[in-house]
């Protein structure tokens, strides 16, 4: 065999023709210099790392894996893989009391659900993010997103029935966010699908993606949830023939990339039928007769396009099905990172960091006369309201308020 | 997902392709597998400065017709003399409309300065940045030249040394800012694009100014990198009103900030005129019916096809994956279209780098209006643009962005006469 006939690298690293595309459009190597910037930590580090594992640089860990590396690399690198991929391997850190309190979303927020007005109350309060700040370096400056007095998934249950009555049905994964803080996002879906004559159902078990669990470097665990996950989405896709949809992009695209590339998890069975709620509802609407009919409300909004939609490449679709309401004003901000990155942002380390990668994109926003910034990932969301003065929504949710 | 014209490619061939359409209410869509070449550009534009036989050009409206005679599958070849000299000139108009203020003219190739401090023709430069109007001599007798201190890929001393031999002096200084040094913490990333975002800082403004002011300059003007004008193109402007004389740019080593810049700022304008721009998705194959494309699919779009009335494929040469060769041949990967190139390998390319290289002249095969051509046949609705087309050499010619435009607006202005 003709090995130069055939590229043989994991993620395509040997591609990589140093042009240094990727480090210009990285946000991190563009804010702090401590980071080394996606050439270097990705496929020229790669090449050192093949050699003798010490070459791994711990400065990786700032890589806030928003894939603009890979979206910008004119030679199919997959830079971002590269670097998670690293951190998996080499790194020798191990994770602290509070990334595992940050990540580890389902067991936090079944906690806190039950308790929900004490907890919301204890963290909103001054003293509390003091001692956060000093005792687990969760920055001050961050307010975590409010937790619901009771889960979507218990709303849901008084719903099942009704949705079992639809002719057509979706298989809805939530995610945390819908589920512990924003139930309503939920019901926003539940509503617009509805509308269009589609029910509802979730899958027999649902844990959370893991997103935040493999960037803090619990990889068993996030392939355990993984596992629960994919055999949930089996059960739906391949056994009911029913297609999973949802909200969240980050899910979307851990499920469906993060899980192949970085736990070893095949996804390719059913990958195909797990997409954003949005772009579902984009394909139906355009190659069936189906319409949703929208109220004459006026409505201001900006777009803002998450990394991982970037990466999906799917703002498309959410932004034409804002442009379906009679008498909204839509102004598509120009496509950037946030800088909160998940749970990145909430590091004491990193939030300098974070507020100089989002400056540029609050300074849009502020500037913009809008009604609410809106985008499909919920930690662009908490980063917006956090940073700005502007209330944030997801599309779903835009789309029910102008169902009436 | 429905559009007039689909372009594949977003560089500067695609951009200029749809920018023209979208200024005529076409609806355009651009799917671009990654960012450009544009960032490596020199801050110039070539249009014709040698001749296939070595001859050098000084006017190419003049010299295209000989042109065409020896190089018969010449894209400028392909649009005849009149139709080369009508877009030449129109190209200009086109560039400085969208607000890329360029200077030269397709009559009288002048001067740019590269890196190394040599001369070299070219079409249109950046008017920011130093040139000259004679290929022996400068503009002025003597200038001061400025750098980063630690910056690596600027080399004050190798300008000096070929300005000298042209009769020019220099002086050099080296500055810093604050800001800088904090950005030197990583030595390795000390680079344009992270020093182009601390000078443009209008916080920064001042300081330069100072630094400028501070050393007794009897020169004529004043060179500093092109690590200018990323995002802020009043530094300048500033610079030159507080030094009460000229301030030029030379390039330096990639990433090209001007390149970076002319590419935000054409992606930015294609998209203010209601173009939709998919960055980081390829695409991935195509239905042919007949002879004309239906529909093509993105690997991010999946099953969600783009239908288009015209097709355009930009998707430049090797660097940027339009083109791919393998050990035995060369081929286009999105729709496996008619590949211009020599059958044996060893005729691909001359052991020494600086000889003229067969392989730069391969590309897909066009008819005359650059329709492309798919085992011989016409497809109606596909076009083929810049760097991808055959025959022609933009290294020793010097006529690559000149391909990359006027393939473009041609491309255009035919899908709009339909």
């Amino acid at each position: 065999m003709n090995l130069q006939q055939h590229n043989i690298s994991d993620n395509n690293f040997e591609q990589c023709i140093k042009c240094t595309i990727c480090t210009v459009y990285c946000p991190v190597a563009a804010v702090n210099p401590a980071y080394p910037g996606p050439k270097q930590a990705g496929p020229d580090g790669e090449r050192l790392r093949l050699k003798k594992s010490n070459f791994y640089d711990e400065a990786l860990k700032y890589c806030i894996n928003c894939k603009r590396c890979e979206v910008a690399c004119p030679s199919n690198v997959k830079i971002g893989d590269i670097i998670q991929s690293a951190r998996i391997k080499y790194s020798k850190k191990k994770p602290k009391l509070r990334d595992y309190i940050l990540a580890n979303t389902d067991i936090v927020g079944s906690l806190a659900t039950p308790f929900a007005p004490i907890v919301n109350l204890a963290l909103g309060l001054k003293p509390m993010k003091s001692v956060l700040d000093v005792a687990l370096k969760i920055d001050h400056h961050r307010t975590f997103p409010k937790y619901s007095f009771g889960t979507f998934e218990s709303w849901y249950k008084k719903q099942a029935d009704k949705q079992k009555k639809f002719k057509e049905q979706v298989s809805y994964f939530h995610g945390c966010y819908a589920n512990y803080n924003n139930p309503q996002l939920g019901k926003d879906l539940v509503k617009v699908f509805n509308a269009l004559g589609i029910g509802v159902q979730l899958l027999r078990k649902e844990k959370c993606c893991g997103v935040a669990l493999i960037s803090n470097g619990l990889i068993g665990q996030a392939k355990k949830q993984a596992e629960v996950n994919m055999a949930s989405i089996r059960e739906s896709v391949l056994e009911k023939n029913i297609p999973v949809v949802a909200t969240s992009s980050t899910c979307t695209f851990t499920i469906r990339d993060e899980y192949p590339h970085l736990l070893d998890i095949d996804t390719s069975d059913v990958r195909d039928n797990v997409e954003l709620a949005t772009r579902y509802i984009y394909r139906l609407l355009s190659i069936t007769d189906v319409k949703l009919k929208f109220g004459k409300e006026k409505i201001k909004v900006a777009y803002h396009t998450p990394c991982h939609m970037e990466k999906l490449g799917w703002s498309y679709y959410s932004i034409e099905l804002l442009k379906l309401i009679p008498n909204i004003e839509l102004k598509v901000l120009d496509s950037q990172c946030c800088g909160i990155a998940g749970t990145y942002g909430f590091k004491k380390e990193n939030y300098k960091t974070s507020q100089d990668i989002g400056a540029s994109l609050f300074g849009q926003i502020e500037a913009s006369d809008t009604d609410y910034v809106v985008t499909d990932c919920e930690t662009c969301k908490w980063q917006i309201e956090m940073s700005t003065t502007k209330r944030c929504e997801h599309p779903i949710s835009i789309l029910a308020k102008a169902l009436g | 997902m429905k559009f007039d014209t689909v372009i594949i490619g977003g560089g500067l061939s695609g951009l200029t392709c749809g920018i023209r359409l979208l200024q005529q209410g076409h609806r355009c869509a651009i799917v671009s597998s990654g960012q450009s070449a544009l960032h490596f550009s020199s801050g110039s534009f070539d249009l014709l400065n040698v001749l296939p036989d070595g001859e050098a050009v000084t006017d190419p409206r003049r010299s295209v017709k000989d042109l065409i005679r020896m190089s018969p599958c010449h894209p400028y070849a392909k649009l005849g003399e009149n139709k080369f000299g009508e877009l030449a000139g129109e190209s200009e108009a086109f560039l400085t409309g969208i607000g890329l203020p360029v200077q030269g003219d397709s009559m009288e190739n002048h001067y740019r300065i590269t890196p190394m401090g040599t001369l070299k023709p070219t079409w249109l430069s950046a008017s920011d940045f130093a040139v000259s109007k004679s290929e022996r001599e400068l503009p002025w007798k003597k200038v001061s030249i400025f750098n980063i201190a630690g910056f690596l890929d600027f080399y004050p001393r190798f300008i000096a040394d070929e300005f000298a031999k042209m009769g020019t002096k220099s002086d050099i200084h080296l500055f810093s800012l604050p800001d800088l040094d904090y950005l030197r913490r990583n030595p390795s990333e000390l680079r344009s694009t992270n020093i182009a975002r601390i000078l443009d800082k209008e916080s920064n403004k001042d300081e330069l100014v100072r630094i400028l002011g501070k050393v007794a300059l009897d020169s004529e003007a004043i060179v500093f990198p092109a690590c200018f004008g990323l995002e802020n193109t009043n530094i300048l402007a500033a610079l030159r009103k507080a030094a009460g004389k000229p301030v030029y740019l030379i390039p330096t080593l990639p990433p090209s900030i001007i390149g970076i810049h002319t590419q935000q700022y054409m992606h930015d304008y294609f998209i203010h005129l209601g173009g939709v721009y998919m960055l980081g998705d390829t695409v991935k194959r195509a239905d042919v019916e007949d002879n004309r494309v239906m529909r093509v699919y993105s690997y991010n779009h999946g099953n969600i096809p783009f239908n288009a009335g015209n097709i355009v494929l930009a998707t430049g040469s090797y660097f940027s994956q339009g083109l791919i060769a393998t050990r035995s041949r060369v081929y286009e990967p999105v729709f496996d279209l008619d590949v211009s190139y020599n059958p044996g390998r060893e005729d691909w390319y001359n052991r020494n780098m600086f000889d003229r290289q067969n392989y730069q002249e391969f590309g897909v095969k066009t008819n005359e209006t650059f329709n492309a051509l798919c085992k011989g046949k016409v497809i109606e609705n596909l076009y083929v643009s810049g760097a991808l087309l055959e025959g022609f050499n933009p290294v020793k010619e010097g006529s690559g962005a000149g391909v990359s435009i006027l393939s473009a607006l041609f491309i255009a202005d035919k899908i709009l006469s339909k």
